[in-house]
């Protein structure tokens, strides 16, 4: 295992089921020790170009360079799941090694490249299971404290429009404007992030007929529900 | 010896049977009560020889079948000839007294032919697996008497049964007779007694009854129409004791309770100046006791009744607390205090009154029991003037408790009170709240030794533990423990004191150690001490680290007391203060005038609290301070001076400082207990479940809870949310309805 930076803070993870932990770099077998040298090389290369020169990593400016490359704006929702896939762990930042496992799972080592796969990641990250996993993830590389467990509403606010905006418009912007004016909760949990989720997919919307009170929706979620539903009448 | 033959000559059939019939044809005489003497034995025996020989002849002269048939056709002639017309031109009561007559005849006739035929009945009946005699006599009676006439019979019957209900006088020992004709009958079988007789009399009772029915229930009052339908009920048991089969009992009962009290239920219990409510407002406790006693019998009769009882009870609660509602909110704080306190004595009343309902007019039954704790249940907690009914409860026992609080009552009358009070508070659901508030007031009671009896105070207490558990009153105890001990303490504080002259503070001082955790918790702030107090602080510490090492004493003195002399030009005054009104007063030892923020700055203490302080020295009823300007609030402009002048008749004035409102900290307090305990809860369950769904542990966390509070179903869900995040829960992957305990 290549030897973390010392920049690098080390995090702790509440939820290991659900998100990947450290990173690891990839370790080049006897045998393809040529080619792989070679891929690495090319994806080293592009690291570099990107990266801070003394921190060695590649840190939010860089990835803004890195945006503009691609064309894709900053607050893409396409970055952040090219996060996920390098299983990043702090948001922000690249390291070598996340940046060589996102590469190589993405088959890529040209910027060229990796623009053309961000279509297809963006397919696999909206298959079921890896969504699942990936909204997660959204939720956990915005914590940047040591044992920080919430969010604040305005950044959840940015990540429901970000993460489930295209798929629930309707949901998502209802939840917003409910997140801006409610006074109760000041901070979201992992469990209400994932209820969100959970809500978009199961409860038809607007009706939200099939949203029973009796069963174990976070609290938020019902206050949402009533709130909506004295809006409705 | 003696040989013996004896020479029998053969019978012939028919001259066997004429010999016969000269024994029957005796016989009818006898039973038409024609001129006839009765059977001698030696005629008994030649008839039964007779059959006897007929019957044991040797073949063809064996006649026992003829015979047996030619006796049933004894039976058939005789019937027909005579009984059956005989009974054809009578009717009603008169037919009914001709048919016992023919029964009772027939009854002998067949007991006396089945004994000259006796010889049929040991041999051949069993061989040919005949019927017997007896049962042949009865059956021909019934084949061709009872049933030509028992529908006329029982018309007759019935009718007879419905002239006794309207009034008039009927024989009933012949209806008693008529209707042993139909059991009889049955041959060991009710079926006849039953199909031909019974079910008939009870649909017309039932139509009779509901006839009436119909008409009372327009007529009468709901008591007058309890009172016949009871008189009614009584008449026929007497009916069926008199002459139906006992057997008819419950189904005659059950008939005649639908028509009158199942069918017209509603109408009756709800009759608008007589019915249930009615009775149970004008008191009318012998109409309620028979109103139980005619419900009570029929299968979920008592229910409607349960129900206007508890609806009554609440409407008297949630009056009464209405009236101290009301009062609270036209009257001054003073008075609606007493008001709410009124309340609480008029709630015990309205428990003791209805109580004795459930006991005698309703039987103790559970029913009952359930409908007044469900009602006192409603109102016992609701609102009054914005106390909560835990505190009016609490605050009532401490003017039980406390000094100058029920002097008047006699020692069993307050016990007796503190029995009913406790029995309130299991009505009351927010029960943690109460013990929080009885806490508090204990506290002041104890450290202001205003408490008026020991025994009632450690009463009390036995009392809580007993219908609350052990937990419940833990604390309170402790309280009462720690202040028998400070006792003691105080007088080893006295004999170091005696034995260390040098550490002497020069001033009296009492001390009372409290085990932090048993009392409230009290907020006190580093206060500024004059300097004789603050030698009495070392002192004392001193003192009490020679008793133990390990313990950390925190001075909480905003409960201190302080005697100060006053040195007024008129006469000197003690003045027994708080320890902060004495650190207040004592800067004017030094200084003759001083400005509201010399004293703040002085003193350290908070705008909020000096304000009070200074407000019961200068504004309040005795002005030991005068304030410059004399306005009637103190603001931070103003200055002060001692009142030199200041004088009162007594020798001894105690100023009191007004009290802190307790309810707003009392309930914070409770409300993170609350959460605390339903942590517990939740965190309990799941230890010992491992996986459960969500609906299952909400109720369940309710239940463990109930005993002290009723959680709010929100608070639950959110402390399951917090639960999660602090990983003692997680939802299971495939059922986020579902959770599982991690370890």
């Amino acid at each position: 295992m290549p030897p973390r930076s010392a920049s690098k803070p080390s995090k702790k993870r509440s939820n290991p089921d659900s998100v990947t932990s450290s990173a690891t770099g990839p370790v080049p077998s006897a045998s393809s020790k040529k080619k792989a040298s070679k891929e690495v090389d090319g994806t080293d290369k592009l690291f570099d170009k990107y990266a801070n020169a003394s921190s060695g990593v590649i840190d939010p400016e860089g990835i803004e360079k890195l945006c503009s490359s691609l064309e894709v704006p900053h607050t893409d929702i396409r970055i952040l799941m090219l996060a996920w896939r390098m299983k990043a762990e702090r948001q922000g930042y690249f390291t070598k090694g996340e940046w060589r496992i996102g590469l190589k799972a993405l088959k890529v080592d040209t910027i060229g490249k990796l623009k053309k796969a961000l279509p297809e990641l963006e397919k696999e990250v909206r298959e079921p299971l890896n969504f699942r996993d990936f909204y997660a993830y959204a939720f956990q590389y915005c914590l940047t404290e040591d044992k920080q467990k919430f969010l604040d509403t305005e950044t959840i606010c940015q990540l429901l429009d970000m993460v489930l905006g295209s798929t629930f418009r309707a949901q998502v912007d209802y939840l917003i404007d409910y997140l801006k004016i409610q006074k109760d909760y000041k901070v979201i949990s992992m469990d209400q992030w994932r209820g969100f989720c959970r809500f978009c997919n199961e409860i038809s919307f607007p009706d939200m007929t099939n949203y029973n009170l009796e069963l174990a929706w976070p609290s938020i979620l019902d206050d949402f529900f009533e709130w909506l539903r004295e809006k409705q009448a | 010896s003696l040989s013996f033959k004896m020479e029998r000559k053969t019978i012939d059939l028919d001259q066997g049977w004429d010999y016969m019939q000269t024994g029957i044809t005796k016989l009818k005489r006898i039973l038409e009560g024609l001129p006839e003497p009765q059977f001698d034995s030696e005629q008994y025996m030649m008839l039964y020889t007779t059959i006897y020989n007929m019957c044991t002849q040797k073949p063809p002269h064996d006649y026992s079948q003829q015979l047996y048939d030619k006796y049933r056709e004894a039976f058939e002639e005789y019937i027909h000839s005579t009984v059956l017309p005989a009974l054809r031109e009578k009717h009603d009561e008169y037919m009914l007294r001709e048919l016992v007559k023919r029964w009772s005849n027939h009854k002998v006739m067949v007991r006396w032919l089945s004994r000259f035929f006796y010889y049929l009945d040991r041999y051949f009946i069993a061989r040919r697996s005949l019927p017997p005699l007896n049962e042949v006599g009865l059956t021909c009676f019934r084949d061709l008497v009872y049933n030509e006439l028992h529908s006329k019979v029982k018309d007759a019957v019935i009718a007879l049964v419905d002239k006794e209900r309207e009034g008039e006088q009927i024989d009933r020992a012949l209806l008693k007779n008529v209707l042993d004709i139909y059991v009889e009958i049955g041959m060991g079988q009710m079926e006849r007694y039953e199909e031909d007789f019974e079910s008939f009399m009870l649909l017309d009772s039932a139509s009779y009854y509901s006839r009436k029915a119909s008409s009372w229930i327009q007529e009468d009052s709901c008591p007058d129409y309890m009172l016949k339908s009871e008189e009614c009920l009584k008449k026929e048991r007497e009916r069926v004791a008199h002459y139906l089969h006992s057997s008819s009992e419950p189904k005659l009962v059950e008939k005649v309770q639908h028509e009158l009290l199942v069918v017209y239920a509603n109408q009756l219990l709800e009759k608008e100046h007589s019915g249930c409510r009615a009775l149970l407002r004008d008191d009318k406790v012998d109409d309620l006791s028979r109103m139980y006693r005619l419900y009570h019998k029929i299968v979920k009769g008592l229910e409607p009744v349960a129900n206007i009882f508890k609806q009554h009870v609440t409407a008297e609660g949630n009056a009464l607390v209405q009236q101290a509602e009301d009062t609270a909110t036209n009257h001054a704080a003073n008075t609606a205090s007493v008001q709410e306190q009124v309340l609480i004595r008029k709630v015990i009343e309205l428990h003791d009154k209805y109580m004795v309902y459930v006991v005698e007019c309703f039987q103790n039954h559970t029913l009952f029991h359930k409908a007044l704790k469900e009602a006192f249940e409603i109102f016992c907690n609701k609102t009054v003037a914005g106390s909560s009914s835990a505190e009016l409860l609490a605050t009532f026992c401490d003017n039980i408790l406390k000094k100058g609080g029920s002097e008047k009552l006699s020692d069993e009358a307050i016990e007796d009170t503190l029995e009913k009070v406790v029995k309130l508070l299991a009505y009351i659901s927010d029960k943690d709240l109460f013990a929080e508030f009885y806490r508090k007031k204990l506290a002041r009671r104890l450290l202001f030794d205003r408490s008026a009896n020991d025994d009632h105070e450690r009463s009390i207490l036995t009392k809580l533990k007993q219908q609350c558990g052990g937990q419940f009153t833990s604390k309170m105890e402790g309280m009462v423990t720690d202040l028998t001990l400070a006792r003691e303490n105080q007088n080893s504080f006295e004999e170091y004191l005696g034995n260390n002259p040098a550490a002497n503070p020069g001033i009296d001082l009492t001390v009372t150690v409290l085990t932090t955790g048993f009392w409230p918790s009290y907020k006190s702030f580093d206060i500024n001490l004059p300097a004789e107090m603050v030698k009495c602080v070392e002192v004392f510490k001193g003192f009490y680290e020679t008793k133990t090492k390990h313990r950390k004493l925190t001075w909480i003195y905003s409960l201190g007391t302080c005697h100060l002399n006053g040195k007024f030009d008129t006469k000197p005054i003690e003045l027994v203060v708080s320890t902060y009104q004495a650190a207040v007063l004592l800067l004017f030892n030094t200084t003759d005038k001083l400005s509201y923020t010399d004293i703040l700055t002085q003193l350290n203490l908070s705008h909020e609290d000096l304000v009070r302080l200074l407000h019961s020295l200068s504004c309040a009823r005795y002005k030991i301070l005068l304030k410059e300007p004399s306005t009637k609030t103190v603001s931070q402009s103003d200055s002060f001076e001692f009142n030199s002048k200041f004088t009162d008749r007594m020798r001894r004035i105690k100023i009191p400082l007004p009290p802190v409102d307790e309810r707003k900290k009392v309930v914070e307090d409770v409300d993170k207990d609350r959460r605390y305990a339903i942590d517990a809860a939740i965190v309990r369950i799941m230890k010992s479940r491992k996986v459960l769904g969500h609906q299952q542990l909400v109720s369940e966390c309710v239940e463990q809870l109930s005993r002290m509070f009723k959680p709010d179903i929100k608070a639950i869900k959110k402390r399951m949310e917090d639960l999660i995040t602090r990983d003692y829960l997680e939802r299971d992957k495939e059922n986020p309805n579902m959770f599982r305990y991690l370890a």
